[in-house]
């Protein structure tokens, strides 16, 4: 990784059950992700993604890339606005900064329909400057 | 200030199942084999799957669950939506290890008619090493 490398971009299209499977693996049973109608009662336009799944996505672009689930030393992220089941999200990766001690600092994005929904995201991935990421 | 910020929750041990590891790796989309698949994971120097970073979620949720419920912090969890969040991770978490998480409350604040709630959680594995510190921000509309 070189700084202004771009990574691989990440797309997946989250499936209309993904939010189910998700409160099942992480725990995380907050009805807004699973409750179409209790959603709605709270102003959202229905089930809702969990924002750390969401992270996830981040987090498997630049692991993906750095080809080593190790090597993510860090990992910060921002949500903005609301995502939904069954609507691709993208998720863009950009090489900020090579350290001398070679752990490179990648910042990225994840968006949906036009919006971010995860902006600012930061990742620091030790050893990143000698990963050499495979072409999108 | 609020009383909450300083305020910690008692610790909580978490143990690594394998199967709950390749449940969550699914669930994220995961294609790694180390996080799938015992043989790969042993043939790359593991005694078993590797948890994908993010699983940090799992072992440090019996932590922090407690304090967003808790009624002295008094979060209104239908109108909390998750703000941010932040890992540092430290050795990779394989299963059968148990990872202890204790969880603090570090600030508290009011800005534009959100409430801002901030914990901090630090995870220790079997061997007494920091396998993840997690930054969690939560927003409550309407404070």
């Amino acid at each position: 990784m070189r700084e202004g490398d771009a990574l691989p971009e990440l797309t997946i299209t989250p499936d209309r059950y993904v939010t189910v499977r998700y409160a099942g693996a992480s725990g995380d049973f907050n009805p807004i992700h699973i409750d179409d109608e209790f959603a709605r009662s709270v102003g959202l336009p229905g089930r809702i993604l969990h924002g750390l799944w969401t992270m996830a996505q981040v987090a498997r672009a630049v692991t993906e890339s750095a080809g080593d689930p190790a090597a993510l030393k860090r990992l910060e992220v921002q949500f903005r606005g609301m995502a939904l089941p069954e609507h691709e999200i993208t998720v863009t990766s950009t090489v900020k900064e090579v350290r001398a001690d070679g752990t490179a600092v990648v910042v990225a994005h994840a968006e949906q329909n036009g919006k971010k929904i995860i902006r600012g995201a930061r990742a620091e991935i030790e050893g990143g400057a000698g990963a050499e990421p495979a072409a999108s | 200030m609020s009383e909450a910020v300083g305020r910690t929750f008692p610790p909580v041990t978490y143990a690594v199942g394998r199967e709950k590891i390749r449940e969550y790796a699914v669930a994220v989309g995961e294609t790694n084999p180390l996080h799938l698949d015992v043989g790969a994971a042993r043939a790359a120097g593991f005694d078993d799957v590797v948890a994908p970073p993010m699983f940090a979620v799992v072992y440090a949720a019996p932590s922090i669950m407690p304090a967003l419920f808790d009624p002295d912090i008094g979060i209104d969890f239908a109108r909390m939506v998750h703000g941010g969040q932040a890992f540092a991770w430290g050795p990779l978490v394989v299963a059968g290890d148990e990872v202890t998480t204790e969880c603090e409350c570090t600030d508290v604040s009011e800005r534009g008619g959100l409430a801002f709630f901030v914990f901090e959680t630090r995870s220790d594995n079997q061997r007494g090493e920091r396998v993840c510190t997690g930054t969690w921000t939560n927003i409550v509309r309407g404070a």
